[in-house]
């Protein structure tokens, strides 16, 4: 009793508090929680939009994991696909960040607009499609004509055996965004002390430099970079689609995603879909959960 | 501006700096060649878009790409000042929302020790673990049931509500001094202008990074699922359309392209350039 009472009493004197957070709240709660929950009972259904859902218990993530083949290979892009561009697009904001912060700071916001304009430009990742495209007039192959290196010109866009290294080249130069960005900022927010206490330490060079002192330091961007490295690099399906098409050759391309969109947008299997997505889910936030206890060892 | 002592460089060899500057020389030039590329396209006539083999650089440069642009944006349905306007209603009143909301909840979050505290910002955390298009169909029927399909609302006010802000607002505001605040409220302040006054100065530099990344996010909605009538389309749904006229609209997309990418880039280095500004002056670190 007097527990509840006093629980009580610190929400009444932390009222503000409650006021400041709800607004943000009320819309989490029902654009992100509720849909979640939603999407995860969706998932034991069959629902197409126009008759109510009907329970089908676990017949959609049986149908997926044993009949469903192109789910199998869409699993096996994204896992392929995220193994490659996760680790690599994080150590690249992360190393990036570090080199330009040892330069002037002119340069260092020179260099910063530079790594970080791809991400924010919008539509223009689509300038690949030209340098790719598979005729002679994409600049790839009409550079490798005109030097002789190839007999003919190379189907980037739409000959499997290149469209997943073509899809994740060009993921990597869209990945420099906002862990880059925050990166940038953790650096600068590092005190400059450290570093001396550590030479006199005896730190001897600066890769020692960022291994005991900077990522130590920078702890809670790196989780964060590491979070978000993680969810684009799962939810990659965007950019998949605008260079290989949908569906891709063969489905070379095709991610979990893409799968989603098939089934959601266009088929109307809605019950179908959401069960896609709590896949999704589910191994998003499992890998999450591994990395997050691999970076806390950083500097260990 | 004062300019900052430049810091003594402990352990740093000059082998070590060329290998750096040689680094980022070369992914420098990755990074920024198709952009120059795609910025260098948007200035070629319509024979040198299709030249064999391709020329990297403009040879002859011409406006006519962006002419034929504005003679098409003046022959369309809708006036095309209307999917301008339609954006930029999207993209200032989200980013104005999602800062002010985000950084309420996140000073209440960072500076209170209220009930229920931990387990609100884990559920925020959680949710930045998974992509959107996670909860895209619920959140279609969530907003039909709201009868929010075909109006701005759908897009504007989830975006007030992105997780991400939040984080990001939360990590900055907690290295704003508590003996400030306690000052503060010792002087009989109320909490709204301790958040106003004392706070937001302060993490300037979060807000700031924060403005740049909601409204770069919302410069290119498309209004995909939510937006129905023509006269409620976003710009880049407008120019979309344009671009999908194919092979004959090459020169057009190409301006497209630019057009499109000057409006975020502009905002960045604008905002960007008072980030380092404020970080340097702040008194940020006790």
């Amino acid at each position: 009793m007097g527990r509840l009472q006093s629980t009580l009493s610190e929400i009444k004197r932390h009222k503000t508090a409650y006021l400041f957070l709800a607004p943000f709240m009320l819309i989490f709660t029902t654009f992100t929680i509720i849909p979640v929950l939603m999407s995860i009972a969706l998932s034991f259904t069959y629902y197409n939009m126009l008759e109510p859902p009907t329970w089908v218990g676990w017949q959609n993530y049986i149908r997926l994991f044993l009949v469903d083949d192109v789910f199998l290979i869409a699993v096996k892009n994204t896992f392929l696909f995220a193994a490659i561009t996760g680790p690599l697009s994080y150590i690249a904001c992360l190393l990036f960040a570090w080199m330009i912060n040892e330069l002037r700071p002119k340069m260092r916001a020179f260099l910063t607009l530079v790594f970080y304009a791809p991400s924010i430009s919008g539509n223009v990742f689509l300038i690949w499609t030209i340098i790719f495209s598979g005729d002679s007039y994409g600049y790839v192959n009409g550079f490798l004509l005109k030097w002789g290196l190839i007999p003919e010109p190379i189907q980037w866009l739409s000959d499997p055996r290149f469209m997943m290294p073509v899809v994740i080249l060009v993921v990597l130069w869209l990945s420099l965004g906002t862990s880059f960005l925050v990166f940038i900022a953790g650096l600068q927010g590092i005190d400059r002390s450290l570093y001396e206490a550590g030479a006199i330490d005896g730190l001897r060079n600066r890769w020692q430099e960022l291994w005991y002192i900077t990522l130590p330091a920078m702890r809670p961007q790196l989780m964060f970079g590491a979070v978000m490295s993680i969810t684009q690099s799962f939810a990659v399906s965007y950019q998949a689609i605008a260079l290989t098409g949908f569906p891709s050759t063969d489905y070379a391309a095709h991610t979990i995603v893409t799968h989603l969109i098939d089934y959601g947008n266009i088929r109307f299997e809605m019950g179908y879909a959401t069960a896609i997505a709590t896949i999704l889910f589910l191994t998003m936030m499992f890998t999450q959960r591994i990395v997050q206890r691999l970076l806390s060892k950083i500097g260990q | 501006m004062k300019s900052k002592v430049q810091p003594k460089r402990i352990n740093r060899s000059l082998g070590g700096d060329m290998g750096i500057i040689l680094v980022l020389g070369i992914s420098a030039a990755f990074m920024a060649l198709p952009l120059v590329y795609a910025i260098s396209n948007a200035f070629k006539p319509l024979n040198e878009l299709f030249l064999f083999p391709p020329q990297f650089f403009v040879r002859n440069p011409t406006l006519a790409n962006f002419q034929d642009l504005v003679i098409l944006m003046g022959s369309s349905w809708i006036p095309f000042s209307r999917y301008i306007y339609n954006t930029l209603v999207i993209a200032l009143v989200g980013t104005a929302g999602h800062v002010l909301i985000a950084s309420l909840a996140a000073y209440s979050l960072a500076k209170h020790k209220f009930p229920g505290n931990n387990f609100v910002f884990s559920l925020i955390v959680l949710s930045l673990m998974f992509a959107p298009q996670v909860t895209a169909i619920p959140n279609y029927l969530v907003m039909a049931k709201l009868k929010w399909i075909d109006s701005y609302k759908s897009l504007v006010i989830p975006a007030w509500g992105m997780s991400l802000g939040l984080y990001l607002m939360k990590q900055f505001m907690e290295q704003v001094p508590d003996s400030l605040i306690e000052a503060a409220r010792i002087d009989g302040a109320r909490e709204i202008r301790i958040f106003w006054q004392i706070v937001m100065p302060i993490v300037r530099p979060a807000w700031l990074t924060l403005i740049i990344l909601s409204f770069q996010q919302l410069w290119g909605v498309t209004g995909g699922n939510f937006i129905y009538s023509e006269q409620l389309k976003p710009l880049s749904y407008a120019l979309q359309q344009i671009i999908a006229g194919g092979i004959s609209r090459a020169g057009v997309s190409a301006a497209i392209g630019v057009v499109m990418m000057i409006v975020p880039i502009t905002v960045f280095v604008f905002n960007q350039s008072k980030v380092v500004e404020t970080m340097g002056a702040s008194g940020l670190k006790e």
